[in-house]
């Protein structure tokens, strides 16, 4: 089993908190070594104080289990990264409130174990999983990836995941699969958002076919070497990096093979302003707001320049050729 | 103690900014220290407008006229506010490219009725003096009603700038609902009621 709960690990395995909070620093001392628990004593006796203040202290995180031979920098950048406490601070996850510290502060509420994601419709292999069994056999790869929101900020994060693609396969897809949808649980009593009207709940999204089996498009279920924070889509959640924010769905518990484009939450709340696609797109604006740059986050000022599909067009660009962008927003 | 009440408000007022300073300074902001910066301000400006309109009708229904003495600096206080907002706008989310600002003004209604907000507000900034006053005469009355119409913006700005319109910005769109219904239902209440009518402001 890879993720492992937290009473299977001896204390002695788990890496100092302290420690952790001062990756940062490691990551650029070890540079391409693997996070393991393993390098917490090697860690610990190295650097300076200064950036562990900077990383501040009581992080969250506690309770996370770490997760085990992750293969380290898959896709990565050398853009900094954020801080574990900015990504589990500042979300959108308007099924814990619409404030941006809302999931944090309400988010522990949901009870992620056990859990089970239903991968059926158009497939020779529609299965029930348990998330363990899910991801069991698989490479966990970290994957440093730009996350852009379409309100126009943006974070560097690390997660911990496994290419969609490779859970889509098992499932074999039949010929007439042509998207992919995808479902976030519905637990009213755990999710205080989900019972306002916001959103029309459960949240959906969708994928057309080939974006779902991108090499970039992930299953992520860990951040910075842990499993994932309940504000961040614990424990199983899509990440498709040249995509705004809302399209890589959080708390998955269905994934399902169809033939026609599915809904998707946010163009049910309000289609002229997100569409099915919602590729990063510097050009196209929202109706509200320009999308030209961003704020990189936690700077004060929105000067990052945003990029055609976040910067993976060399990858995706194709994807799209001869799409009129404008139109397919 | 009447003469200490009017210092302890305008401190009070200031409370919003200190507490903003102070977790900025800090380090206790959110990942996004500007939108902290920019929420602060634009939602305590849209307070103190609104307190500044609550004073009449809580004169009239309470007779208590000294309340008249609090409304010029809550109204300066909420442009105060507006002020900081607007300027944050221009150098976190614009980062001073004027060109942008128009284009955002004229393409984009939430910052249309966000601009229309503060821009009412100047004038009624500037002639909120002594002077000002003795000057216009019966007409600063009827400039200062423009403050309707810039509260009826801001809320606009407020509704419009949400992804999804549920909760804060509907109740405070609700509020001033509630405090021009009032003025429109004194006006046209039943002559000689019950209720005595204080002097005139």
């Amino acid at each position: 089993m890879l993720i492992r709960r937290a009473s299977d690990i001896r204390s002695s395995e788990i890496t100092d908190e302290r420690v952790y909070l001062r990756r940062r620093e490691f990551f650029r001392l070890a540079g391409g070594l693997a996070i393991t628990g393993a390098v917490g004593s090697l860690v610990g006796a190295c650097g300076d104080s200064s950036s562990a203040a900077a990383l501040g202290d009581g992080a969250g995180g506690d309770g996370q289990s770490p997760l085990a031979n992750i293969k380290p920098k898959v896709v990565s950048t050398d853009e900094p990264l954020n801080r574990f406490e900015d990504i589990t601070s500042y979300n959108n996850f308007y099924e814990f409130g619409q404030g941006k510290n809302d999931p944090q502060r309400y988010a522990g509420s949901l009870k992620t174990s056990p859990w089970t994601v239903k991968i059926d419709g158009l497939c020779n292999k529609p299965a029930s999983y348990a998330l363990e069994d899910l991801i069991k056999d698989q490479q966990l790869e970290e994957r440093i990836y730009r996350l852009r929101c379409v309100e126009a900020w943006s974070m560097v994060i690390p997660w911990v995941g496994i290419p969609l693609s490779s859970v889509l396969n098992r499932a074999e897809p039949q010929g007439k699969a042509k998207f992919v949808a995808f479902t976030t649980v519905l637990r009213p009593s755990e999710m205080p958002g989900q019972r306002t009207g916001s959103l029309e709940w459960p949240y959906v999204e969708g994928l057309r076919m080939d974006e779902a089996m991108h090499p970039l498009t992930i299953l992520a279920v860990g951040l910075y070497g842990k499993t994932l924070m309940n504000q961040n889509g614990a424990p199983i959640r899509l990440v498709v990096p040249w995509k705004y924010g809302f399209k890589s769905i959080k708390s998955i518990v269905q994934i399902k093979f169809v033939e026609r484009q599915p809904p998707t939450a946010w163009n049910i709340a309000n289609p002229d302003e997100y569409g099915f696609y919602s590729n990063v797109n510097p050009q196209v604006d929202h109706p509200r707001w320009s999308q030209a740059r961003e704020k990189r986050l936690p700077s004060l000022f929105a000067s990052y320049k945003t990029q055609m599909f976040n910067g993976y067009g060399d990858q995706v660009a194709s994807m799209y050729a001869g799409m009129d962008l404008r139109k397919n927003y | 103690m009447r003469k200490l009440a009017k210092p302890v408000v305008f401190v009070l007022a200031l409370a919003p900014l200190a507490g903003l300073i102070f977790i900025v300074l800090t380090g206790r902001t959110s990942a996004n220290p500007a939108e902290d910066i920019l929420l602060t301000t634009g939602i305590w400006a849209l307070r103190f407008l609104l307190a500044s309109l609550a004073i009449t009708p809580l004169r009239r229904l309470t007779g208590w006229n000294v309340l008249i003495q609090y409304r010029r600096m809550l109204g300066l206080f909420a442009f105060f506010y507006a002020t900081v907002h607007l300027c944050s706008y221009i150098a976190f989310d614009r980062v001073f490219a004027f060109g942008e600002i128009l284009a955002d003004i004229a393409k984009r209604p939430f910052i249309t009725a966000g601009m229309a907000a503060f821009t009412l507000l100047v004038p009624l900034a500037i002639t909120s003096t002594k002077g000002w006053v003795r000057r216009l005469g019966r007409r600063w009355q009827l400039l200062h009603r423009l403050v309707y119409v810039s509260a009826a913006a801001a809320c606009l700005h407020f509704v419009w700038k949400v992804k999804v319109v549920i909760g804060e910005p509907v109740y405070y769109a609700g509020v001033l609902v509630l405090l021009l219904a009032f003025r429109l239902v004194w006006r046209f209440r039943p002559s000689g009621g019950f209720r005595r009518q204080p002097a005139r402001a």
